[in-house]
């Protein structure tokens, strides 16, 4: 469950994974896309981020997997304070992290194994710790005979999917997913979404940005609602049918 | 559609796509400029050989000038001389030269119509010296003024200087060729990974965001850019290679010119190109990759 943190600096609990302490955002010298968001979120959780195109919930997960800094306030990950942490810190807590990016950011010219294997081989793993592992999360994501395809062969929801296994074969604590089910048809969509919800019972906490109101509303999970860079009460939903 | 993989068979990929399109343009341009650094190196080596022989020719002789004293006639004088300065230590060989050798020296100022044998021309005594301890024009004058002859003793020392003072214009412009060769070698290698970074940014980015070190992106760009330096090193120093064995061989046992004396030895020189061209790729691409990942 969120809660609202504006009153609540200091150090985690130990259930808390992520807290945001009115942090402010904006790239260069623009205006400010985030604006004193407070936030803490629970280890296990699962939540979406909802809002407008433009309302921040790109800048909000960038700041997440530390692709950016706040220009005001604090970020606590893990139960460190990530705004102040040194670059040279950033690489060991990124690793921490899967993402599935909202243009997926898949490797064209590496195969749907080598993509997936990834993140274990810059970790520093060997191939013969992980060659079964990989192999098993992408027949787990329904690419078990897509193993040696480039993306570009893919369809977009088999692409989604090899996005996802990437994000997840370091088994992350925290899965961040900006619009994966923007480019999917709506079946594709359900079926995405239960791996996320499979991925949270296991333990992964996740957080999903999506304009999918549908999605969201039968999912029945907490929602942070953004507009214009700030946190809002989520606004009354219509019936979903 | 299926696909035959066995995941068990597998090996990881290179991060970085084997080859790039602009990959013979850059191997071309950096062969070109170790193509230029070998033969600036070759250039060198042989003048400075070229010097070092000229010296060695000069600082081993001696020429004295023998003016007759009295009633004493020319070729006596220089005699006299000859056998006094044998003598002195230092001197392997004194030797007085005919007289016609002299009038060959004064002829052209004279002309072909003046009996020479009316003026008292000089005489002159070529000397050859010890080459591990020459005597010096100070000893051989001594020796020369003890027998009371009027004489003037040149040990060359005035070229060997211009001849030391040129080798080192020679030895030093070669080096600064190189260096500046090198430089541009370096700025290609950075301009070449600024473009491949740029090219590669999805791979960056990825790698990036996934957490690997700024070290470890890099240095998939240092050892690509390593590995074309060092085949177009090995082009360009095979190319020089060849181009200075036909001057060798060319020019006989005197190389294709006196001035630049190529010796087979020399051909090694261009050996090392590779690596150093490897070395100078290696260190301009991880600078360059280690400032622009530092800027995401």
């Amino acid at each position: 469950m969120s809660r609202n943190a504006n009153d609540a600096a200091g150090n985690m609990s130990a259930d808390e994974i992520l807290r945001f302490s009115r942090v402010s955002m904006r790239y260069g010298r623009g205006p400010d896309v985030l604006s004193d968001v407070s936030l803490s979120l629970p280890r296990g959780s699962f939540h979406f981020v909802t809002g407008p195109s433009g309302a921040g919930k790109s800048s909000l997960l960038k700041l997440i997997y530390l692709a950016a800094r706040p220009s005001a306030g604090s970020v606590r990950l893990f139960g460190e304070d990530v705004t102040q942490m040194a670059a040279r810190d950033l690489p060991r807590t990124r690793r921490r992290i899967g993402v599935v990016f909202q243009d997926l950011l898949l490797l064209d010219h590496l195969s749907a194994f080598d993509n997936t294997a990834l993140p274990l081989r810059i970790a520093g793993h060997k191939a013969s710790e992980y060659r079964g592992d990989v192999a098993e999360l992408l027949a787990w994501v329904g690419l078990g005979n897509r193993m040696g395809a480039l993306p570009p062969t893919l369809a977009g929801g088999e692409k989604q999917r090899l996005a996802i296994a990437r994000a997840v074969v370091n088994r992350p604590e925290i899965l961040l997913a900006d619009e994966p089910t923007g480019n999917v048809d709506h079946d594709m969509a359900l079926r995405i979404y239960r791996l996320f919800v499979e991925l949270n019972r296991l333990g992964t906490t996740v957080i999903i940005a999506t304009h999918d109101q549908d999605l969201v509303a039968r999912s029945g999970r907490p929602v942070l609602h953004l507009e214009k860079g700030r946190l809002k009460p989520l606004p009354p939903q219509g019936p979903v049918t | 559609m299926s696909d035959v993989f066995d995941p068990t068979r597998w090996k990881p990929a290179p991060f970085l796509p084997e080859a790039d399109a602009r990959d013979p343009a850059l191997i071309f341009v950096i062969a070109v400029l170790c193509f230029l650094a070998c033969l600036t190196a070759l250039g060198g080596l042989a003048g400075d050989r070229a010097a070092g022989g000229w010296t060695g020719q000069l600082v081993g002789e001696a020429t004295v000038i023998v003016r007759a004293r009295g009633g004493e006639s020319p070729d006596a004088a220089a005699a006299r001389a000859a056998e006094a300065l044998a003598g002195v230590s230092g001197v392997t060989e004194a030797r007085a030269l005919e007289r016609e050798k002299a009038y060959a020296l004064i002829r052209p100022w004279l002309g072909d119509g003046t009996d020479l044998d009316d003026l008292p021309v000089p005489r002159l005594v070529a000397v050859t010296l010890d080459r591990r301890a020459p005597a010096t024009a100070i000893t051989l004058d001594r020796a020369l003024k003890a027998q009371g002859l009027d004489a003037v003793v040149d040990d060359h020392s005035i070229w060997i200087k211009d001849i030391r003072r040129a080798a080192g214009v020679v030895r030093w412009t070669a080096i600064a060729i190189f260096v500046l060769i090198a430089g541009g070698a370096a700025a290609v290698v950075a301009f070449a990974t600024r473009a491949g970074l740029a090219a590669r940014r999805d791979v960056v980015e990825v790698l990036h965001l996934t957490g690997a070190e700024d070290s470890q992106i890099a240095s998939l760009f240092e050892l690509r850019f390593a590995r074309i330096a060092a085949v177009s090193g090995a082009l360009g120093a095979a190319a020089a290679g060849l181009l200075g064995a036909g001057l060798r061989l060319a020019g006989g046992g005197q190389g294709i010119t006196p001035a630049l004396p190529i010796a087979w030895i020399d051909l090694l020189a261009v050996l090392p190109c590779p690596i150093l061209a490897a070395l100078v790729a290696a260190v301009a691409a991880r600078l360059t990759a280690r400032r622009l990942i530092q800027g995401l």
